[in-house]
């Protein structure tokens, strides 16, 4: 078992008073060493639960972990001890909150927020942990961080304080970062820089992230790999070239069509998904974008597919999706060319050329 | 900040005058004579001398004129003397004083010391049976009168089981310095005024931990891996305690307003009971001389509060 992180059949669920919320429903996805993966998907889809599940995150009550496994790096994550889990937050699994004006602590200094994390960890004395919470605090970017060391978050904008965030999040050194929408509470003009700085500082680190995104646009120049999560589920698992340049699952063609572009021409092609996510208190049984989806036929609605490979495409590419699986009555969509249905195939090039050039949607 | 407490003094006087003159006001408009409350009953005593006795009082002239007075004696710290003991009206006052904050500060660390951990001990438990009992208990501190409180608990620890004495700071003729007996006289008053303040602080703090318990600095403390204790203490409490801030200010004047019905429940020789005596005999400049002083304290303490709040919040600052 190479891999950094398994994730295996994962379920976390929310008992509410209206009935239990099948947030997470059957999540399986693993990652390497030094891996940097993608997950989109619409608001409510299940990432933040995912990521939360991951360190073990989720409040309880309402919330609970009910089924699956959690293994990374070859520990069985659901079943440690509560100081073990302690160990690795913050130590092998940082993670980078959404809304960086909420995340920081306001009435303790930026140096106290820091230090702490490389005292309980890597066991600094105060004197270290401060000098180390310096250089951490140069290194994302922080001009003139001897002196704003001390200074508390509110006497920092938006983006600072996301570079603190990441400060903090590499302070231990992680084998593993989940940023959950990084970039989602901040200026268009900022959140290709705290990209560019999460994307760099993880390579140099050798660390591994999971970057959480309800904006395919976000990862295109960030992630190896891209998982669409929906209701709950992921829906279709590829390479991000892969993903961009031959998905195959209609959401994801929903989410490309909503990519938001910068540009005024282009924003008149902006397309929404019709209908909303499903109620996941009771999910349909069969396909759970069925009833929403365009190209659907009755099978969608009888049964509900497996996540499997697509054929004609990359060999680790998959998709839950009737149209594109080699069963009876199935496999309608298998030569389907999606840009064909919007009408303008340049969209879809546009996303493949930022896809080199990094923060693409920018 | 020095600038700051400065500012606040500057404020705090047009406060004071406010003050001076609604009681001066009050004073002198309610109903009944002084001087002829004081002569009441003694023999050949001639309207001549009830208008000189006035006139030695300076209570001949028109109000505003009297209140003018006042104010340039009380510039000079001159309070005027006792109608009745024929003293200093503010040396009377001021001795009486730190019987009265040996009771506020007392009760007020009652508040604290029981209210802030029951608060948080509830946001903990919620939903639990501890939870409802520490809300129940919060009610009845509220809605229990202070007066019959303080007399029940004098009649069963004074008065059945004699563990506790009833009245007074000191058993007479003990040492002053004789701090257990002190200690068994001011427990009872100290708890009963204390009462409505663990019932608000623990309110209030049971809703600011699960507020601030919500909040996402929590959840990222967490994350780091600290030790519950470490997110309770460190990063929870320091900010579920700022409103509470707020309500320490307004807490303090309901303290020395609570001293006077304590005192006299528990005749405790206090600033409140002898100005409230002071009241009912018409004693004008220790009436006025005892209700300047309190609120003096209380201006300070909204004062104090303001400069506590700069200092536990870093947001606030200090100008
Ligand atoms: N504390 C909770 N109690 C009840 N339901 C919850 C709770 N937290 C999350 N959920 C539910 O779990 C589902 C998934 O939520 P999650 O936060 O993971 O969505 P998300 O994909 O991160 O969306 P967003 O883009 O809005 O952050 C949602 O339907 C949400 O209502
Ligand atoms: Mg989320």
């Amino acid at each position: 078992m190479a891999d950094l992180l398994e994730v295996n059949d994962l379920h976390t669920q929310f008992f509410t008073r209206d009935g239990v919320v099948h947030a997470v429903d059957g999540v399986s996805f693993s990652l390497a060493a030094g891996e940097t993966l993608g997950l989109v998907g619409e608001s409510g889809c299940g990432k933040s639960v995912t990521a939360l599940s991951l360190m073990r995150l989720i409040p309880q009550p309402p919330g609970k972990i009910t089924e699956g496994s959690i293994v990374f790096d070859g520990q069985d994550v659901l079943k440690m001890d509560d100081d073990d889990i302690r160990g690795i937050r913050g130590n092998n699994v940082a993670m980078i909150f959404q809304d960086p004006m909420t995340s920081l602590n306001p009435v303790l200094t930026i140096s106290r927020q820091i230090s702490e994390a490389l005292e309980l960890h890597l066991k600094m004395d105060k004197g270290e942990a401060r000098k180390r919470t310096i250089e951490l605090l140069e290194l994302v970017g922080i001009p003139s961080a001897k002196k704003r060391v001390d200074d508390y978050p509110h006497q920092f904008s938006g983006g600072m304080r996301q570079r603190v965030m990441i400060a903090m999040a590499l302070s231990c050194n992680p084998k593993l970062i989940l940023a959950d929408e990084p970039t989602t509470a901040l200026d268009v003009t900022i959140q290709a820089q705290i990209l560019d700085l999460l994307k760099n500082l993880a390579r140099e680190f050798r660390t591994a992230f999971i970057l959480i995104t309800h904006d395919l646009g976000v990862v295109a120049g960030m992630t190896q790999r891209i998982h669409v999560m929906y209701a709950g589920r992921i829906v279709e698992k590829a390479d991000t070239g892969e993903l961009f340049a031959n998905p195959k699952m209609p959401y994801t063609w929903g989410l490309l069509r909503s990519i938001p572009r910068l540009d005024e021409r282009r924003k008149e092609k902006l397309i929404p998904i019709e209908g909303l996510p499903p109620d996941l208190i009771a999910p349909p049984t069969g396909c759970r974008f069925e009833p929403r989806c365009q190209y659907r036929r009755d099978i969608c609605r009888e049964k509900e597919p497996e996540l499997a490979a697509v054929p004609n495409a990359k060999p680790d590419h998959e998709a839950r999706c009737w149209g594109t699986q080699n069963v009876p009555g199935g496999g309608w969509l298998v030569a389907t060319d999606w840009r064909r249905e919007v009408g303008d195939t340049s969209v879809i090039e546009e996303i493949r050329r930022g896809d080199d050039t990094a923060a693409a949607g920018e | 900040m020095r600038t700051f407490i400065l500012r606040r003094l500057l404020y705090a006087i047009p406060t004071l005058i406010g003050i001076s003159i609604i009681t001066f006001a009050i004073v002198r408009l309610s109903p009944g004579d002084p001087i002829r409350f004081f002569t009441f009953g003694v023999q050949d005593i001639t309207a001549a001398d009830i208008e000189r006795l006035r006139a030695a009082y300076g209570l001949d002239k028109p109000i505003p004129l009297q209140y003018v007075d006042w104010v340039g004696r009380i510039l000079r710290l001159d309070f005027g003397r006792s109608l009745i003991y024929n003293k200093d009206a503010g040396q009377l006052i001021l001795e009486l004083l730190p019987n009265t904050l040996q009771l506020a500060i007392t009760s007020l660390v009652l508040q604290l010391v029981i209210g802030v951990p029951l608060g948080v001990v509830a946001a903990l438990k919620r939903g639990t049976w501890t939870d409802g009992a520490i809300r129940v208990f919060g009610v009845a501190g509220h809605a229990v009168p202070a007066f019959w409180l303080g007399l029940m608990l004098i009649l069963f620890f004074a008065v059945q089981l004699r563990w506790l004495p009833s009245q007074g700071m000191l058993t007479v003729g003990a040492d002053v310095w004789d701090l257990p007996d002190r200690l068994k006289h001011i427990l009872l008053p100290a708890f009963v005024l204390s009462l409505t303040g663990i019932a608000t602080y623990s309110r209030i703090l049971r809703t600011e931990t699960l507020d601030v318990l919500g909040q996402d600095y929590v959840r990222t403390a967490h994350a780091k891996g600290l030790r519950e204790r470490t997110v309770l203490f460190v990063h929870a409490l320091r900010n579920a305690l700022i409103p509470m801030v707020t309500a320490l200010g307004g807490i303090l004047a309901v303290l020395v307003g609570g001293a006077l019905v304590i005192e006299q429940v528990f005749s405790w020789p206090g600033l409140g009971r002898f100005t409230f005596q002071a009241a009912i005999a018409k004693d004008y400049p220790v009436i006025q001389a005892g209700t300047m002083i309190a609120s003096v304290l209380l201006v300070a303490s909204y004062i104090l509060r303001d400069i506590a709040y700069a200092v536990v919040d870093p947001r606030i600052t200090v100008k």
